[in-house]
């Protein structure tokens, strides 16, 4: 943007918090400078409406809420002012160690955009007085990280719009196409999900944003629906039901200095004559038995019968299937 | 959320630079560049273009008027623009969302002052603030407070750790950098002596440690890592690993990075690199008859001789 046109959109917009009055197009024009021309003139006329409309769009995009009115209702042509108590940030005033935590969280996006937004955001509490220390830490920090479809989600959300997207789960290659009414977008154990009705199933569902493919689209109109009272997104990603109990009680002997892993979950430890012999606290058999079968001819499963027989299982069904392969 | 053009951005930085100065009388231009990230000249700029704008009559007593005394500027007319511009729908999401996970970081230390931090933030974003986002980082507070504490201590650190990738725990001494949360998991950045490197240390990995006398003092070398794609992030010279997965195992492309994915029939064939293939080797045992090693050979002989050897242990007396 040019000087003069930055120039002319300040004026603009002092002129217009500055007037009670809604002013027309014409009366801006004859005061704010860089607007004059002939309204004679239909050539002059029309790029001078083409500029205002410019102008108008720029400030919008800004968020300087321009309001839309006429001054009287004798009046038929549209006039614009800027409401102060809508343009103003609130008051807002934050303690030296409040500050410090927003000049943090500013800066723990790695999202370009989210990024952008969060520093400029960030100059506007500045401005209104706050001051933030930039060299503060904390403990511990996160690195916010979100999925490309996390912006238009997210503003499809707020806006209550239905969206259209490609969604691959791993077990097909093909993405298929998606009618959602995202409720909102939730972060559960560093994944990130959107939550709502989806309306080819016409039910509750959860996505991963990792799994959406190429563009979220927004289709019809805003307020489109209303998500159901007090939606609580984490429940709907979330299932854990509590700390899993290692109730189960399983014995292995394990070859000295080996198996580290699995002697990091032992409950007792004995040394013997061919290896060590761990007691790990188990919940499923089959997963223990996974575990096991990782460690290969380094541990050895003594019991219960039922983590035994599931790691003996898994080892035959290891040896059939590898006794196929040829090397490509 | 691509973020608004240049000349927006301008027009913007103009807005907000008047409520700035008028909030701070006299202070320094540089200081202010620095404060509001621009360079000075950029700055000194702005101001020129400020002093030529104001209220309709532009009159002397119109115009947005300054004192630039040398270094310091001081606004003494701001023609009406005495607040910042109030935040927009992005602005109070990226505010929003990042406090949040802030305040759901276990460890963070004070959490309360997060808390009311972001009730502010809210409070001034109005209707905005209602950002349709939920954030929950489960974790091992305890186990984060025990090591944070030790962190702030500002001492070397003698570290008990698990290495899944060679399934081995040994001990170290670190000279500790930063704590943080990727992924949903959290780690201790430090420099590790025995390693000479900067390395990362999950927490749940951290099986004991003890503070030492020396105080931690990483050396110039010691540069935090860029893990904004994640914390493993294979290079070329590590080993390519190639796996037939069923339907059961595929769930392994979404948790680990891997290089290709290729349907073949009922199976797909997965390519990915590992650090170490003794780590390989225990994830692909592990996942049992979801999946089919092809290659390289070598992984491909230790897989059926150590499938074979385990299993020959249930079948003679003893070992």
């Amino acid at each position: 943007m040019s000087r003069t046109r930055t120039e002319r959109l300040v004026n603009l917009v002092i002129c217009l918090l500055s007037t009670r009055r809604f002013l027309t197009a014409a009366q801006i024009a004859a005061t704010v400078p860089g607007y004059e021309h002939d309204p004679a003139d239909p050539k002059d006329h029309e790029a001078f409406q083409r500029k205002f409309e410019r102008d108008k769009a720029e400030l919008r995009e800004l968020g300087v809420p321009l309001e839309t009115g006429t001054a009287s209702v004798f009046d038929s042509e549209p006039g614009y002012r800027i409401a102060h108590r809508e343009y103003a940030l609130p008051d807002i005033i934050l303690e030296p160690d409040e500050a410090a935590a927003v000049g943090i969280a500013a800066r723990l996006w790695q999202h370009a955009g989210l990024a952008a937004a969060a520093s400029s955001g960030l100059a506007k509490l500045r401005a209104a007085g706050v001051e933030v220390d930039p060299h503060a830490t904390l403990g511990v920090e996160p690195v916010v990280t979100v999925d490309p479809a996390f912006g238009p989600l997210t503003s499809a959300a707020r806006d209550r719009r239905a969206v259209t997207f490609g969604y691959r789960v791993p077990e097909l290659d093909e993405p298929s196409t998606r009618h959602l009414e995202p409720w909102g977008v939730a972060c559960w154990q560093g994944r990130w999900y959107v939550v709502g009705h989806d309306r080819d199933r016409a039910a509750t569902r959860c996505f991963r944003l990792s799994r959406i493919v190429g563009a979220v689209r927004a289709t019809g109109r805003p307020g489109a629906f209303t998500p159901p009272a007090d939606v609580d997104l984490i429940s709907h990603v979330a299932h854990w039901s509590g700390p899993v109990r290692h109730t189960g009680r399983a014995t292995v002997t394990a070859r000295p200095g080996r198996a580290a892993g699995l002697r990091r979950w032992a409950v007792q430890t004995l040394s013997g004559t061919d290896g060590d012999r761990l007691t790990i606290p188990y919940a499923d058999a089959e997963r223990l038995a996974a575990t096991i079968v990782g460690y290969g001819a380094d541990v050895r499963a003594d019991g219960p019968p039922e983590v035994r027989e599931a790691v003996i299982q898994r080892l035959k069904e290891v040896v059939a299937r590898h006794d196929q392969v040829t090397h490509p | 959320m691509s973020g608004p053009k240049p000349s927006v951005d301008r027009l913007g930085r103009l807005l907000n630079l008047v409520p700035y100065l008028l909030a701070r009388p006299g202070i320094l231009v540089a200081e202010a560049a620095a404060d509001l990230g621009v360079g000075e000249r950029q700055l000194r700029e702005d101001l020129e273009l400020l002093w030529v704008c104001g209220l309709p009559g532009y009159g002397p007593g119109d115009l947005i008027d300054m004192a630039l005394d040398g270094d310091r500027v001081t606004i003494s007319h701001d023609a009406g623009i005495d607040r910042p511009l109030r935040l927009t729908p992005d602005e109070a999401l990226a505010l929003v969302v990042a406090l949040r996970m802030l305040a759901e970081t276990p460890g963070t230390g004070n959490r309360d002052v997060i808390e009311r931090a972001l009730a502010k933030i809210e409070n001034a974003a109005g209707d905005l603030a209602d950002a349709p986002v939920a954030v929950r980082l489960p974790a091992d507070a305890e186990k984060l407070d025990a090591v944070r504490a030790a962190v702030e201590g500002g001492h070397a650190l003698r570290l008990t750790y698990y290495t899944a990738a060679r399934d081995e725990t040994t001990e170290r001494v670190v000279d500790p950098m930063r704590m943080l949360m990727v992924g949903g998991k959290a780690y201790l950045e430090a420099w590790c002596r025995r390693a000479e490197g900067t390395r990362m240390f999950r927490i749940d990995r951290i099986d004991a440690f003890t503070e030492l006398d020396e105080p931690a003092v990483p050396p110039v070398e010691a540069v935090p890592h860029d893990v904004s794609a994640g914390v493993f992030q294979p290079t070329p010279d590590l080993p390519l690993v190639t796996v037939r997965v069923g339907r059961g195992g595929r769930w392994i492309t979404e948790y680990y990075p891997v290089e290709e994915v290729r349907r073949d029939g009922d199976e797909w064939v997965v390519t990915m690199r590992v650090t170490d293939l003794g780590w390989a080797q225990r994830l692909l045992l592990g996942l049992g008859p979801e999946v089919t090693v092809v290659g390289p050979p070598e992984l491909l002989a230790r897989i059926r001789e150590q499938a074979t050897a385990a299993l020959d242990q249930y079948s003679s007396p003893g070992r």
